[in-house]
């Protein structure tokens, strides 16, 4: 396994956020995390990239423990991007990837500055200010600048909430072409099931903090008898089971 | 520690500066109306008191020298400041850049706004009043080494503040030189004070250094004994906002404050 969570907690005074999570991601292959707001999930992804101290559990990443790994060691090989955390604003598209691939240590840094952003159709409005440009476009800059450092671990967080649904399949197609052509295990956040049955290999349901189901897509809507993704989500979360 | 990861996180804050000419003269506006405000007064006070009319550019050198702090403390607030604001914050926590290194960077590049904002109100003191800092030689050096060490700890302390309570502290980070101020006796000596402030105004490195320039400005001499006080209380206060920093940046990750700060 090259992710493995074991009874991951994170508590807030008495609050649950996370409670007792056990999952497992195979290298190169896509975990999507699903569930309703407030579920835990950006606390998870909060844990994995070490900007909060789990309660209780353990992180093992390539089978070693995260509290072991040295910070710029571990952060070196991962990345992350949501469309809730932003780039500065005042510096255009290329400053900020410059400084972020500086950091990130990347090495040839002009030439993977120009591959990523090709490939992502980003050279059109690569000298202006990344606060002047549309949602879908700064959607792009930051997947971008998760990508700058050639990451083993990706980590997502609704990278293609509030896009139009043009630009959304665009990032979706290109997630899909980028871990066909690299090495790259990605974990997924996300609230469309549409994207989650596209990109994800295996999916977790959590509600309340709790991992209350797991499978493949395609298991978990056979199990629960729906005929897609959505409507096992909806299944789910409004039962008060676990399954 | 990387030069590299250092060097990125100053150039972020190059960049900044470099891309708005309003901010470039925001830095340089407020320096020079406190030299102008200052200025005035002393010549004021030059003409119209026995005390000062043999010590020309007392108070505007020590203006000049207390805004040097100011600004010190204020660049490194607002450049921990501008990445809550921009949202930036989780990408620079989950970069590989070492806490140490984020500090360091933060000291460098806090100089260089400082210096961009004062240098222009300086030499303009230099025609306008006939006051120039560089008169008090070689210890102004030194001086500026302790203003400089403390006004980094003072920010190293509010940024502290910042990843304990989140944005919310930000007033703080404007009032907290001002709290201090008085204590500072930036423009009058520490004989002025009550006894017992004067105990808490000597633990403090501000009071041994404009007790200092005045010193050097007044009577002429040098008293490197108190330079070095100075220097020493700065480097001691440096180590403790050090300290704190750390420890609220592992409060913030027990808090899980690092996460989506600025929204």
């Amino acid at each position: 396994m090259f992710i493995e969570v074991q009874k991951l907690s994170k508590i807030y005074k008495e609050y649950f956020a996370v409670n007792k999570i056990n999952f497992k991601i195979e290298k190169n292959k896509t975990l999507g995390l699903l569930g309703p707001n407030g579920c835990g999930k950006t606390t998870t992804i909060g844990m994995l990239l070490g900007l909060i101290t789990p309660t209780e559990g353990e992180i093992i990443i390539d089978g070693k423990n995260l509290s072991q790994f040295k910070r710029n060691e571990i952060l070196s090989r991962v990345n992350f991007a949501s469309p809730y955390v932003e780039l500065p604003k005042k510096l255009t598209v290329k400053q900020n990837l410059e400084i972020y691939g500086r950091m990130y240590g990347v090495e040839n840094l002009e030439k993977r500055i120009r591959e990523i952003s090709q490939d992502l159709d980003i050279q059109n409005f690569f000298n202006r200010k990344t606060g002047e440009l549309s949602s879908g476009q700064k959607n792009r800059v930051s997947l971008a600048k998760s990508l700058i450092n050639k990451p083993e671990i990706l980590l997502l967080d609704e990278p293609t909430a509030s896009l139009d649904p043009d630009i959304g399949d665009f990032i979706r197609g290109y997630i899909q072409e980028y871990k066909s052509k690299n090495q790259i295990t990605i974990l997924l956040a996300s609230h469309n099931m549409n994207e989650v049955e596209r990109l994800c290999d295996s999916v977790i349901m959590m509600r309340s903090g709790k991992i209350v189901d797991e499978g493949t897509c395609e298991e978990l809507i056979k199990k629960h008898g729906r005929s897609n993704l959505e409507e096992t989500f909806l299944k789910i979360v409004r039962s008060k089971d676990e399954f | 520690m990387s030069f590299n990861r250092i060097y990125a996180l100053g150039l972020r804050h190059l960049y900044l500066i470099m891309n708005s000419f309003p901010r470039v003269l925001d830095l340089i506006y407020w320096p020079t109306v406190q030299i102008f405000l200052w200025g005035f007064i002393s010549k004021f006070f030059t003409i119209n008191s026995n005390y000062y009319s043999d010590t020309v550019g007392v108070i505007l050198t020590a203006a000049i020298l207390y805004d040097f702090l100011f600004r010190a403390s204020i660049s490194f607030n607002m450049m921990f400041l501008e990445e809550i604001w921009s949202r930036n914050f989780t990408n620079l926590f989950i970069a590989p850049i070492k806490v140490s290194e984020i500090i360091t960077s933060l000291t460098i590049t806090a100089i260089l706004r400082t210096l961009i904002g004062l240098v222009p109100a300086v030499l303009i003191a230099i025609p306008l009043f006939g006051v120039s800092v560089l008169s008090l030689g070689l210890p102004l050096l030194f001086l500026l080494v302790a203003l400089y060490l403390f006004g980094v700890s003072l920010g190293l302390l509010v940024t502290s503040g910042l990843l304990r309570f989140g944005p919310s502290f930000e007033n703080i980070a404007w009032a907290s030189l001002f709290f201090l101020a008085p204590l500072g006796c930036i423009y009058y000596p520490i004989e002025i004070l009550p006894s017992s402030l004067q105990i808490v105004a000597k633990g403090l490195p501000l009071v041994h250094i404009f007790e200092e320039m005045r010193n050097i400005l007044v009577v002429g001499e040098v008293v490197y004994q108190n330079i070095f006080k100075s220097i020493i209380i700065s480097i001691i206060y440096f180590l403790i906002g050090i300290l704190i920093f750390y420890t609220s940046y592992f409060g913030a990750k027990k808090r899980g404050t690092l996460m989506n700060m600025g929204e």
